[in-house]
């Protein structure tokens, strides 16, 4: 990575690096190291004294019920969402990736829901299926279904899910249909000469060489659905009802509003880091992979 | 060899239209509900069509906003995004493209550490620091601020790994080039570097621009007065009366408001987006 030709100067390149060092290290490392500090204190009930505990936040953490029950949740969200998403992604980018007429505009069609915030998205979906005035409530009534989600946890986790993976559809596609482009022609011709007929040819050719772009998705989509989630929550559900849709990142911004425990929150915080870093240093690892693939 | 049947084709266009029409029809009952009457919709009578009170709803919800909620016309939430959004965009571009073109051109000692340093942001969203860095904005009395609301989002290093990405293909020859022709360090980042530029700086705009507009956790946490409100934080406020107050015209009008930005964005600069998209990944 190095670079041949280069300038030689003092100051220049430092004053070249500060505004984004400055902004980094004051909204970034800052905080950071604020959290993990904070994580390992405990303030008294007047917020008078603090003392060092060392990992007594994050023991109690982990004793509590509902901590460990929001981890379930968040990992059964990001599963159930990365899955359905991807699978009906996967779906639309085959039949688009064929010489249709009009291929184009059915792009088009597509990727737009990329550009509406979660927020957006959690006031589309609870107002179709409200309770009492959703336009799509009604059919899931005259059906025979008790749907309820405001008071249904069940009802409300899926109403989550349904949401989330909705929108990101669009972006699941576009990442299919690039992946779909670039698998060479003569692969597919070669086994459709071998006799194979369509759909053998969809999961003996194509389905393999599509799983690293899958692999990513599928990191991509378990980060979104930790974090891009909290929008979608928030507008629909609030985390309820009960706490049957509090995922991990809801929990740190709901515990911290209640301006309780500092340390727990800090705790949270820090764990929420570690996981973000593994998932990232996973997703790293595969790109390195695909740069040799 | 690969030929579709005409069969097969037909099921394609069937299936593609089916997956519009699901990705489309949330939106499609906003916009037909944002021009309907209030009472209709309460009672849950709604019709699938649009009904008689666009203008009406439209223009009460971007000069004058809720009458009960949040009492704050939606045109200046929409100003508040838009500042918002260009100040994380243009902000993150500039101080990102001055730091990588240092990296790339320069010698000179903890350069590899100060690269570390702005490459390990990369790895942490906004999100799992909100408090501490709510804390540190407060202390410096950036509440309420176009300052605090985008400062904190700009420290990230993806736009930075980009131009550093793209940099490093960019010829020595060049360089040379303009040396003999006498230009220093700065002539050549303005008079080459950043011409050449001009296409990733576009994607990343679109890109940084649809993700700005659209912060959520953020504003909800450092805006506390009515006239600093993005939209976002603006429709999630019109519900948080008992159901039967919102108002549910002016919401989803708000909703396809916040919306229309964005995707015109997305639609119109169809190529930048999707480079920036994939190139932002990478």
């Amino acid at each position: 990575m190095q670079k041949q030709a280069i300038f030689q100067s003092k100051l220049l390149p430092y004053a070249l690096v500060a505004p984004q060092l400055a902004i980094v290290l004051i909204f970034f490392y800052w905080p950071a190291l604020q959290a993990v500090i904070q994580s390992f204190l405990l303030q008294d009930a007047f917020g008078l004294s603090t003392s060092f505990v060392w990992f007594d936040n994050y023991l109690e953490l982990f004793s509590e019920r509902a901590y460990f029950e929001a981890i379930l949740r968040t990992f059964f969200f990001s599963f159930a969402i990365a899955v359905s998403s991807l699978s009906f992604a996967l779906l639309l980018a085959v039949m688009a990736d064929k010489p249709l007429r009009g291929s184009m505009l059915y792009r088009t069609l597509l990727i737009w829901p990329y550009a509406v915030a979660p927020p957006v998205v959690g006031v589309l979906w609870i107002f179709m299926l409200h309770p009492s005035l959703g336009v799509l409530s009604r059919y899931l009534r005259a059906l025979g279904i008790d749907w309820n989600p405001l008071l249904d946890g069940d009802q409300a986790a899926a109403l989550i899910i349904l949401a989330a993976a909705w929108k990101q559809i669009s972006y699941n596609f576009l990442f299919f249909l690039a992946g779909l482009q670039s698998i060479p022609r003569s692969v597919l011709e070669a086994a459709a000469i071998d006799g194979a007929r369509p759909m053998r040819r969809f999961w003996t050719v194509t389905f393999p060489l599509l799983s690293p772009t899958i692999f990513f998705l599928l990191v991509v989509n378990i980060v979104y659905a930790f974090f891009d989630t909290f929008g979608i929550i928030d507008t629909m559900t609030r985390g309820g009802p009960g706490k049957s849709t509090e995922t991990l990142v809801y929990k740190v911004y709901s515990d911290g509003l209640l301006g309780g425990n500092l340390g727990s929150s800090a705790a949270q915080s820090v764990i929420l880091m570690i996981m973000v870093i593994v998932l990232t240093g996973i997703q790293f690892r595969f790109v390195e992979r695909k740069v040799t693939y | 060899m690969v030929e579709e049947e005409g069969f097969r084709r037909y099921v394609a266009h069937i299936i593609l239209w089916i997956g519009i029409a699901i990705v489309a029809f949330p939106v499609y009952i906003a916009i037909v509900a944002s021009t309907q009457d209030n009472a209709l919709i309460a009672n849950g009578q709604m019709s699938l069509l649009p009904g008689g009170h666009f203008f009406q709803t439209y223009y009460q919800t971007i000069f004058v906003g809720t009458s009960g909620s949040t009492r704050e016309p939606v045109g200046n939430m929409m100003l508040n995004s838009l500042i918002t959004a260009l100040l994380i965009a243009v902000g993150k571009i500039a101080i990102s493209i001055i730091s990588a073109y240092a990296i790339v051109y320069f010698r000179f000692p903890f350069r590899m550490p100060i690269f570390w340093l702005i490459f390990i942001t990369l790895m942490l969203p906004v999100e799992v620091r909100i408090y501490p860095t709510y804390k540190i904005v407060a202390d410096l009395h950036m509440l309420d601020s176009y300052a605090g609301l985008s400062l904190p989002l700009i420290a990230s290093a993806t736009a930075t790994l980009l131009f550093r990405q793209f940099f490093m293909t960019v010829p020595d020859e060049l360089l040379e080039a303009s040396r003999i022709d006498g230009a220093g360090p700065l002539r050549f980042f303005w008079d080459t570097l950043v011409p050449l530029s001009r296409t990733n700086m576009a994607a990343l705009f679109v890109i940084l621009f649809i993700l700005g507009w659209n912060q959520y956790l953020w504003p909800l946490l450092i805006t506390t007065r009515d006239d600093m409100q993005t939209i976002q934080i603006g429709i999630r406020k019109m519900i948080t009366t008992t159901d039967a107050l919102t108002e549910w015209p002016i919401v989803m009008a708000t909703a396809v408001l916040a919306m229309l930005p964005p995707v015109f964005v997305v639609v119109a600069m169809q190529k930048l987006f999707v480079r920036g998209l994939v190139e932002t990944e990478k």
